[in-house]
């Protein structure tokens, strides 16, 4: 014989009451008898036991809550005589819950609870003074939390999941990236685009001064078929780019003229407005150079052009070509049409609209083959100064190197300045070296007063 | 519609002794279970057949061993008259993989497909589909099987009832209907439920023949169920029995017995069919004490064996879980 | 071979009676009527009603039938006329065809195959016109095919038929009457994968069943803007070919997910999070979804179709992911 304990009535019952012995000791119980009666919250059910024997010593009183298992009375075979022992609980009785306050539903109380509020403290403006959801919410608004000391918390930059691990990849911030993708995020073009742009400091190796790079592009054999392999792919432009070279360096007789660009004012009024600015927003040197190099086409109309049946015919409106390098490697010279009247923000968001779709192949024809002269900017990983190859039909390039720190003497004063080299390639059948000294000087006009660009 | 059939033959003892001893290892089984549960050792639903054996051990005699059974959620009665072994069944209670159903069906569901016992069906009238099924297989494939298909009186309510019914009567399919009514589906009295009460009067709508007998009288169930089962087995189309029966215990252990009253329960068990049938038999002579002490023994011994059986089973391994879903166990989601 | 989706069910279900003849036909109208959709003209005449069974409106009742049987050893292929009579069956199909394997250990293995017509685009209202083969998708011990092409509608029961579990094909109505020409000697195939329908590189366009056709023509409109879509049809819902789905968005970065049921916890929904858990650091921008409107289907036409995906719904969704706005 041996203990008789709180039964499990339910598999969600973890405790129960002793509601009402039927027993007392010194009774005789046999297998299946009722003993007991249980309240498990859901109802009061008898209980029985499983053992025949006489009940030597009840353990809990009624009215006592108890563990699933907890002794509830000692069973005998009945040979020693079961004194009445005073009945001690096995478990203390639970406290009883504390009454709960009439005023407020369990949610509101609830929420009462989490925002830190007393319940008792709050004016109720429910049916006879309850405290509704409504007066909970409105006194955690009266009692304002704690905010972080922060400053304004940065915006997060909406970009693609591939373009973060690609920024992560290639160590660029993702919040200096502008976006291109759906609602404004940063594609993985974006983040490629970026990283050409700005890449590391230059290293010794692309120190290089006055290489001559081949920057026009083929026309519109960039959409290759989709079918053919990337290696297939990468012949087809390397092949349709030497053709476009060939015929330029064998019908265009180059000249070229060189001068290098104080670029501290530029630079100096780029920060100071970019301070204003939110990240995403923030104007690059491309932006102030690609624009001042198509105002200067206006003032020189004579380099933007087409020469076609041996003589110049002239463009009134600048259609500036940009030199988008290509992976693995390839080149395309997409324009940004009316570059010379759109704005810093507008010219600078074309500019990243066509290095993305370059970069994807999905450039539009017009973009191929209206370019009215074309740039080629090295940018900050290029070389100091660059001698291009002019893009049939057009009759000049603009080769601009990577912004480079040198001494530069002002005033009778030597001072570090940055400064870019600018180079113009110009076809003699066109124009001579004048006209492209005066290119040249406008340039340098135009980047002392960025204000105007 | 009462039973036509005599049940006044002379009580033969080996019948005798086999039912006793088929009701008493049910009754045993259960009141084993019940201490079990209340130690937590089993979970889940168990409801308890208790009150009601006179209907698996009478029944399961009528049917061969080529005849299907289709079962409820209250089917260790069946499980074990059936002949699926004790230990198969207790160690399904343990959730063990050496239960019926290697665990994963519970007190729920027994499954023997060796002995086509087609399962504890814990949906009511969920049952009675498949039994068309099984019957509908055998008559195509020219088998000479009976499927039974036990349920209870709330099926009745429900339109599968009704679908199968009309559907095993149009085909004429081999299918015996076997309905305990014991007034309750879960807490809900049939009068509180059904327009006519009469079940089997319902079911004779459907052009089959349908009688209600006795369900605390193991013999009459008996007798009823073969007489039944030959005449679907001689292809005379499904027929109907309503077998009026009771629990003693709640729907499921320790639910509450708020919506019936003590006396109606007490009332009730003066029908025990078990002290009934055993003071029928001693009135025939046909019954010992020595016989009942022995049935109770074996009976014992069999649960105690059952009960180690199940204790020192396995547990299926969690990474086996997946198990089962589908036939081959590399199929995916 | 020139034939249609419905004549290429048909001969796949007169070569399964013919080989093995533990299959039989049966659902509301599928002997003398020969089937809602005319699939099963003339069955009735080649195999006989022992065979091709008409059943009563019982929708639960030979469903379940269809279940036991399958369990006795028979190879039942059942018919529900559309996808919402299933729903009276609901109770046969989830609590038993997909749960006796499981909760029998093993022993009761359910090869049933259900066949139900799906889908909208008839002006048939909301009753008949629903996409709910997602729904069937989300129980685990079913399989779910939604046959697009003549080769799958040709070439998918057998394969049903040989399994040894339950297989629900989704037949979408507005496929039936589609042409074009099968091999003469077309045979059974996989019910495992997802099929690339057209290659392409900038974006996924993964959708199944009666959105096939408009995803395609989608994505031949997609080509004319210069955008490269590749076409997946899932052809299965359960499994679901995941590794098929995370190889294309992880080429082409973006995806669109087609999917003529409803939008809120769809089969869509289900391909997008496993791209999301699968493939996130691939993705270049959001996942898209072209979903049905969130309305019991309208009768009016010009209301219908607004519910229902479109190919240029999908075109204009592709643009957007791909970023080539307007």
């Amino acid at each position: 014989m041996g203990e008789f304990v709180m039964p499990s009535l339910g598999a969600d019952m973890t405790e129960g009451t002793l509601l009402e012995w039927l027993v007392k000791p010194g009774d005789e119980v046999h297998r299946g008898d009722i003993v007991a009666v249980v309240d498990t919250d859901k109802a009061a059910i008898e209980v029985e036991c499983f053992e025949d024997g006489v009940v030597a010593e009840l353990l809990v009183p009624p009215g006592t809550r108890v563990p699933v298992g907890a002794p509830l009375a000692r069973f005998g075979d009945g040979a020693a005589a079961p004194a009445v022992a005073a009945p001690t609980p096995a478990a203390p009785a639970a406290p009883a819950a504390p009454a709960a306050p009439a005023v407020a539903s369990p949610l509101v109380r609830h929420l009462a609870h989490t925002a830190g509020i007393d319940v008792s403290t709050v004016n109720g403006t429910g049916p006879d003074g309850v405290v509704t959801r409504a007066d909970v919410e409105a006194a955690r608004v009266a009692v304002p939390l704690p905010r972080p000391d922060t400053a304004a918390p940065g915006r997060r930059v909406p970009a693609s999941p591939l373009a973060r691990r690609r920024a992560l990849d290639l160590g660029i911030a993702i919040d200096t990236v502008a976006g291109s993708g759906p609602n404004g995020s940063v594609t993985v073009a974006d983040v490629d685009a970026a990283a050409a742009a700005r890449n590391a400091p230059s290293t010794p190796e692309a120190e290089a001064t006055h290489a001559e790079a081949p920057q026009q592009p083929p026309t519109p054999t960039v959409t290759v078929p989709a079918e053919t392999s990337a290696a297939d792919r990468n012949a087809a432009m390397r092949r349709a780019i030497g053709e476009l070279m060939a015929r330029s360096k064998r019908e265009i007789p180059h000249y070229y003229v060189t001068t290098t660009i104080d670029l501290s004012a530029a630079l100096s009024w780029m920060r100071d407005v970019n301070t204003r600015r939110p990240v995403s927003e923030r104007l690059v040197p491309a932006a102030l150079l690609l624009k001042a190099s198509a105002l200067a086409a206006r003032a020189v109309p004579e380099l933007n052009g087409f020469w076609v049946d041996d003589h110049l015919e002239r463009c009134d409106h600048v259609h500036l070509g940009v030199a988008v390098s290509l992976r693995p490697s390839g080149l395309v010279a997409p324009a940004i049409l009316d570059a010379d009247i759109l704005d810093l923000d507008t010219l600078m968001k074309g500019l990243r609209d066509v290095v993305t779709r370059a970069r994807s192949g999905r450039l539009r024809r017009t973009e191929m083959t209206d370019g009215t002269l074309t740039v080629t900017n090295l940018g900050d990983n290029g070389a100091e100064s660059v001698l291009g190859v002019i893009f049939p039909p057009q009759v000049a390039l603009v080769g601009l190197g990577r912004i480079v720190e040198r001494p530069w003497a002002s005033g009778g004063m030597l001072a570090a300045r940055p400064t870019v080299t600018a180079t113009l390639s110009g076809d003699h059948r066109a124009t001579d070296g004048h006209a492209g000294s005066r290119y040249l000087a406008a340039l340098d006009d135009l980047l002392q007063s960025p204000e105007k660009l | 519609m009462t039973t036509t059939v005599d049940t006044t033959r002379a009580l033969d003892r080996e019948r005798g002794l086999a039912l006793l001893r088929q009701m008493t290892l049910i009754r045993r089984f259960e009141e084993k279970c019940v201490q079990l549960y209340s130690a937590g050792t089993i979970r889940g639903f168990v409801h308890l057949y208790i009150g009601e054996e006179a209907v698996a051990a009478g029944a399961m005699r009528a049917l061969t061993p080529d005849d299907a059974v289709v079962s409820t959620y209250r089917e260790h009665g069946h499980a074990l008259a059936r002949g699926i072994p004790t230990r198969a069944v207790m160690a399904e209670m343990f959730g063990k993989v050496e239960g019926c159903s290697g665990g994963r069906g519970g007190s729920m569901h027994l499954f023997d497909v060796g002995s086509r016992f087609y399962g504890g069906n814990a949906i009511v009238a969920g049952g009675l589909p498949l039994a068309l099924g099984l019957a509908l297989a055998d008559d195509m494939r020219g088998r000479d099987a009976v499927t039974a298909c036990f349920f209870g009186d709330g099926a009745v309510a429900e339109g599968e009832f009704h679908e199968t019914l009309n559907l095993a009567a149009l085909w004429r399919l081999p299918v015996l209907f076997l309905c305990e009514n014991n007034l309750y589906a879960m807490g809900t009295a049939i009068e509180r439920a059904q327009s006519q009460t009469d079940v089997a009067l319902r079911a004779s709508s459907y052009e089959m023949p349908a009688w209600s007998v006795d369900g605390m009288d193991v013999l009459a169930v008996e007798d009823a169920t073969r007489a039944a089962a030959e005449a679907v087995r001689a292809g005379g189309g499904p027929h109907f029995l309503e077998l009026r029966t009771y629990r003693f215990r709640a729907h499921s252990l320790y639910d509450p017995d708020r919506y019936r009253t003590k006396d109606e329960i007490r009332q009730w068990m003066q029908r025990d069919p078990l002290p009934a049938f055993v003071e029928r038999m001693r009135a025939a002579g046909s019954l010992t004490d020595a016989d009942v002490t022995a049935i109770e023994d074996e009976v014992a011994a069999e649960i105690t064996d059952a009960v180690d059986y199940a204790q020192s089973g396995h547990e299926e391994p969690v990474t086996s879980l997946t198990r089962w879903v589908y036939s081959d166990a590399g199929a995916g989601t | 071979m020139n034939t249609t989706y419905r004549e290429a069910i048909r001969s796949a279900l007169s070569e399964a009676l013919e080989s093995d003849d533990r299959v039989f036909l049966m659902g509301e109208d599928v002997g003398r009527y020969g089937g809602c959709f005319a699939v099963s003209l003339g069955l009735l005449e080649q195999f006989g009603p022992d065979r091709i069974r008409d059943a009563p409106l019982s929708e639960s009742a030979f469903v379940g039938a269809g279940v036991g049987a399958a369990m006795a050893g028979m190879r039942p292929i059942v018919e529900i006329m559309t996808v919402n009579f299933s729903l009276l069956a609901l109770d046969q199909i989830m609590n038993n065809a997909a749960t006796l394997l499981h909760m029998s250990g093993g022993q009761c293995a359910v090869p049933l195959v259900l066949r139900i017509p799906t889908g909208g685009g008839r002006q048939v209202a909301a009753q008949h016109s629903h996409s709910l083969d997602g729904w069937f998708a989300h129980i685990p011990g079913l399989r779910v095919v939604t046959p697009a092409t003549l080769e799958d509608a040709r070439g998918m029961l057998a394969t049903a038929l040989a399994d040894p579990d339950p297989v629900l094909i989704f037949e979408h109505a507005s496929l039936y009457p589609m042409s074009g020409s099968l091999d003469d000697d077309a045979g059974p195939v996989d019910l495992d994968r997802a099929a690339v329908r057209r290659h392409g590189t900038d974006v996924s366009l993964i959708t199944y069943g009666g959105t096939l056709p408009m995803t395609v023509e989608a994505a031949t409109t997609l080509q004319d803007d210069g955008i490269d879509a590749e076409v997946i049809d899932l052809r299965t819902l359960r499994p679901l070919d995941e590794a098929t789905v995370l190889e294309s968005v992880s080429r082409t970065h973006r995806a669109v997910i087609v999917d003529e049921g409803w939008r809120s916890g769809s089969i869509s929904a289900e391909v997008s999070a496993r791209i999301i858990e699968g493939a996130f650091y691939e993705l270049d921008a959001p996942v898209a979804r072209v979903c049905s409107a969130e309305v019991p289907m309208p009768y009016a036409h010009q209301l219908e179709q607004a519910a229902l995906p479109s190919a240029d719904r999908v075109v204009a969704a592709a643009r957007e992911v791909v970023g080539a706005h307007g």
